[in-house]
């Protein structure tokens, strides 16, 4: 596989990695203080699926989670070397290949679970390795374990202070029995579980060095774009490839199932060769279908009882005989994940074998659309991980690798195939649109005492007693002791692809229910956070980061003029987020100023790594509040670029403050965790400070006039 | 097609391609440079910035045929060894999350402090409002610019700017 140490001479990434040992490739780097190439020809032993030691003392970490950013490469790193003992300085990374035996089946990354899946099963790996170490060191010495400690890399025998380094032992350690309940460490014992190490991969992504999907290459490889129909759900009539193949550098035109598809000698000769093809498309089904007929009929969805996802007490009979009573509309709209890195995948289909080098975050659907595709074994269908430009979701498709090897077999070469920015925003699978109805109910002192919720939005993770679970998240788990809720989904599917989308259903369900719970707070003439004060009590985690995040943000204290706070609170991916916003209004356009975070993510493993996330969800779920949407006309989307699909810019970044709940619980997710609480935060603030409720996604200056 | 020829990274570079292709794919495809990334197509996200005479642009709209003759300098050659003062800052403060819009903030910012070497909140907003991050390191780029920007003082044997740090 000469073409793979090609590809990746200029990473530290060995792709592809077997037990075996002595394979390893050795290539030199420069500016790789942590991130260590194997000397040349040292010998490799692995130790477990997880853990692979060279003779030269390397500590290979296989790390079977993608990196799109959110850090698991550096910090799964952390809680093995905590475990293993081994040296920080001496650890590197290579990313998993496909093996369910030893990954599980469904291999991925997604839900904020890399911690959360992989905090017993690294720890575990770690302290194996150690104890296997450790025994091959007291067999050395003919001593007993118990006289052996461990320490940066090496065993000592605390008899003699004598000491064996890990890659010495590696080989006898790798023909050990490895022990079934290895030690843990308890949180006391701690030395890099909790500390901000840098993080593993930074140096690469300051030269130019690191190699994400888009950046495979492979020798022979040529450059594929496909012309897809403009409409969901279209197919080619037909076509004609005449004036494509005369571009020069176009070299093939071959039809796949998603459209047609021009290879050239370049990608851009590529995109060249797809303006100049003739399609006839058929367009389907939903050539008429525009964004307010999928508005009426998610409204009338909502007209009609639902699925009960959530029954508490009895809400209808509380809201016929309440004191007081409250209704309102929330909506959300298709939202496009939008990462930086386009799609794209490279593919080698061959007779006896396909490779795929992608930035997936499901290495197990890359793997079995591969061998779908070509009608290979599992074992001849090798998926290759390179780093994710972002993922947010949308890198769990496989439509991008899917193209890309129907490409390569059709034209009988490796092709890498690149989505343009248009590509990627109008063939997204989208976060749906959700138009959802809320009644909620106070007694006579104006306290919550009923909230029902009827949610229209289309499904995609599938129905359970007619709920789609990720429509009704956020609502149907409502954390707050009133004691009567009825939560009801409809299902409306206009027939848009969709998908996962950071936080999921959280990402509008918790900005309806944040600011439909201070509509109530007002009505009932509370402050937004002595309801959820109340409403939390006994909830110790959520009032934790309620409280701290309205400390810190020095809630009701006084503000310049102009300016207004809002608040919001969840509990999602195992974690507990609080939001406080602080904004104005200048010449009538909205500025957030400030965002003050307080979480509780359970036992933290690298705290940068925390505020690193909860800045970047909090900036994704701003972008989401204030921008996006993608709207649709004729059965296309409308939005082709970031002109017309606008993102948060440096220039609106506000102040975010994040503040750690110290813990030694479980960890819980990350990745998601500070999305959904920015919307609501900042759209409650806005009430605050001109009285106007805004129910409706994305809040644009106009709507604040 | 056409030949043409310009420095890149210090060293002369002849290509055959067709005149009107962007800068951008004939670094990543014609010559393997992958550093320089593809965001956009538009100019609307910076991720392709290299620098043309010393000039921030975004080579994804460049036609190759503009730069015969002039130097470019792509994130690959900004250092010998990653040692740019805007490479350091960014390492110190482990800027990149996803990385993939790295190299075109790195060659914005690293542009910005050629000019104004203690850029203001302003500066950096008016340069940096060009170049995209999804992951949403603004913050951390922010204070890795004024960072930069003190390490290019203390290398020039001049005290650490102290306006511009917000």
């Amino acid at each position: 596989m000469n073409s793979i140490r090609k590809v990746n001479r200029r990473s530290f990434l060995k792709v592809g990695v077997s037990g075996a040992a002595g394979l390893t490739i050795g290539f030199a780097l420069p500016q790789t203080s942590l991130l260590l190439a194997q000397s040349a020809g040292s010998r490799v032993f692995p130790l477990n699926g997880y853990v692979h030691v060279g003779a030269d003392d390397i500590v290979t970490f296989v790390l079977a989670k993608s990196e799109m950013g959110q850090g698991p490469m550096t910090a799964l790193s952390q809680i093995l070397a905590e475990e293993m003992d081994c040296d920080w300085k001496r650890i590197r990374t290579e990313f998993a290949p496909v093996d369910p035996k030893l990954y599980g089946p469904l291999q991925g990354t997604f839900g904020s679970m890399s911690i959360r899946t992989g905090w017993d099963p690294i720890r575990k790996a770690g302290a194996t390795a150690r104890e296997m170490l450790v025994q091959a060191a007291a067999q050395k010495w003919g001593v007993e374990k118990s006289r052996c400690r461990t320490e940066s890399g090496a065993v000592i025998n605390t008899a003699d202070n004598q000491r064996l380094t890990f890659g010495s032992l590696a080989e006898p350690a790798a023909k050990l029995t490895p022990p079934s309940q290895p030690t843990l460490k308890t949180a006391g014992q701690y030395q890099i579980i909790g500390k901000s190490v840098k993080r593993l991969d930074t140096p690469h992504k300051v030269n130019g060095q690191a190699v994400f999907g888009i950046d495979a290459k492979v020798p022979g490889m040529q450059y594929a774009v496909v012309a897809r129909c403009p409409v969901f759900g279209g197919k080619v009539a037909s076509f004609d490839a005449a004036k494509a193949k005369a571009v020069p550098g176009v070299k093939q035109v071959v039809e796949i199932s998603s459209g047609v598809a021009v290879v050239a000698d370049n990608t851009w000769n590529a995109m060249e060769g797809r303006r100049a093809l003739d399609i006839k498309w058929n367009e389907g089904a939903l050539a008429n279908l525009n964004s307010a007929e999928i508005r009426k009929m998610m409204q009338q969805a909502t007209d009609n009882p639902g699925a009960v996802a959530r029954k508490t007490g009895d809400a209808p009979g509380a809201l016929s005989g309440a004191a007081k009573k409250l209704e309102a509309v929330y909506e959300a709209p298709y939202m496009s994940h939008a990462p930086m890195e386009p799609m794209n995948a490279t593919a080698h289909v061959r007779a006896d074998g396909c490779d795929v080098w992608a930035a997936t975050q499901i290495q197990t659907a890359a793997h079995g659309v591969a061998m779908q595709i070509t009608g290979l074994s599992a074992d001849k269908v090798k998926v290759h991980t390179l780093f994710l430009g972002g993922g947010f979701g949308r890198r769990g498709g496989d439509d991008f690798v899917r193209e890309a090897v129907e490409t390569s077999k059709a034209a009988g070469v490796p092709v890498k195939l690149t989505w343009s920015r248009e590509d990627d925003m109008t063939h997204d699978l989208y976060r749906p649109a959700s138009y959802t109805r809320f009644t909620g109910a106070l007694d006579a002192e104006g306290w919550p005492v009923a909230w029902h919720t009827r949610v229209g939005c289309p499904s995609f993770a599938g129905m359970q007693n007619g709920v789609d679970r990720a429509a009704v998240e956020g609502i149907a788990d409502l954390a707050y002791a009133i004691p009567n809720i009825q939560v009801e989904y409809q299902k409306a599917d206009p027939g848009i692809p969709t998908t996962y989308w950071r936080s999921v259903g959280y990402s509008q369900n918790t900005f309806f229910t944040e600011s439909f719970l201070d509509e109530l707070a007002i009505a009932g003439g509370k402050d937004p956070l002595e309801v959820r004060r109340r409403l939390l009590a006994k909830n110790p985690r959520m009032l934790a980061v309620l409280e701290l995040a309205a400390e810190k943000a020095g809630w009701g204290k006084p503000l310049p003029a102009g300016r207004a706070r809002g608040i919001a609170v969840v509990n999602n991916i195992g974690s507990f987020n609080a939001q406080v916003a602080e904004v104005s209004l200048d010449k009538g356009k909205l500025r957030v100023h400030r965002v003050v975070c307080a979480v509780d993510c359970g036992q933290v493993i690298n705290p940068a790594i925390v505020e690193q996330q909860i800045q970047s969800g909090i900036v994704y779920g701003l972008s989401a509040a204030l921008k996006g949407g993608i709207t649709i006309d004729k059965g296309r989307v409308q939005q082709q670029n970031f002109h017309q699909y606008e993102v948060l810019r440096i220039d609106e970044m506000p102040v975010v403050e994040v503040h750690i709940v110290p813990s030694q619980n479980n960890p819980g997710g990350i990745g998601e965790a500070s999305t959904p609480t920015t919307a609501p935060a900042v759209a409650n603030a806005i009430f605050a400070l001109t009285g106007k409720r805004l129910r409706k996604l994305p809040i644009h200056n106009e709507d604040l006039a | 097609m056409a030949t043409i020829k310009f420095s890149l990274n210090g060293k002369a570079q002849t290509v055959d391609v067709s005149e009107k292709m962007p800068l951008l794919w004939v670094l990543r495809d014609t010559l393997g440079m992958t550093g320089t990334k593809f965001g956009c197509g538009m100019a609307l996200c910076g991720a392709c910035t290299v620098h043309l005479n010393g000039q921030a642009i975004r080579s994804c709209i460049t036609p190759v045929s503009s730069v015969a003759g002039k130097n470019i300098l792509t994130i690959e050659g900004l250092s010998p060894d990653s040692n740019h003062a805007v490479q350091q800052a960014w390492v110190e403060q482990d800027v990149p999350q996803c990385g993939y819009c790295q190299s075109g903030q790195i060659m914005a910012a690293a542009a910005l402090l050629s000019k104004k070497t203690h850029p203001t909140d302003a500066d950096i907003d008016e340069v940096m409002r060009g170049n995209i991050c999804r992951c949403g390191t603004y913050q951390t780029i922010r204070s890795a610019i004024h960072r930069a920007s003190e390490i290019l003082a203390a290398s020039n044997g001049k005290p650490a700017a102290k306006g511009g740090v917000a």
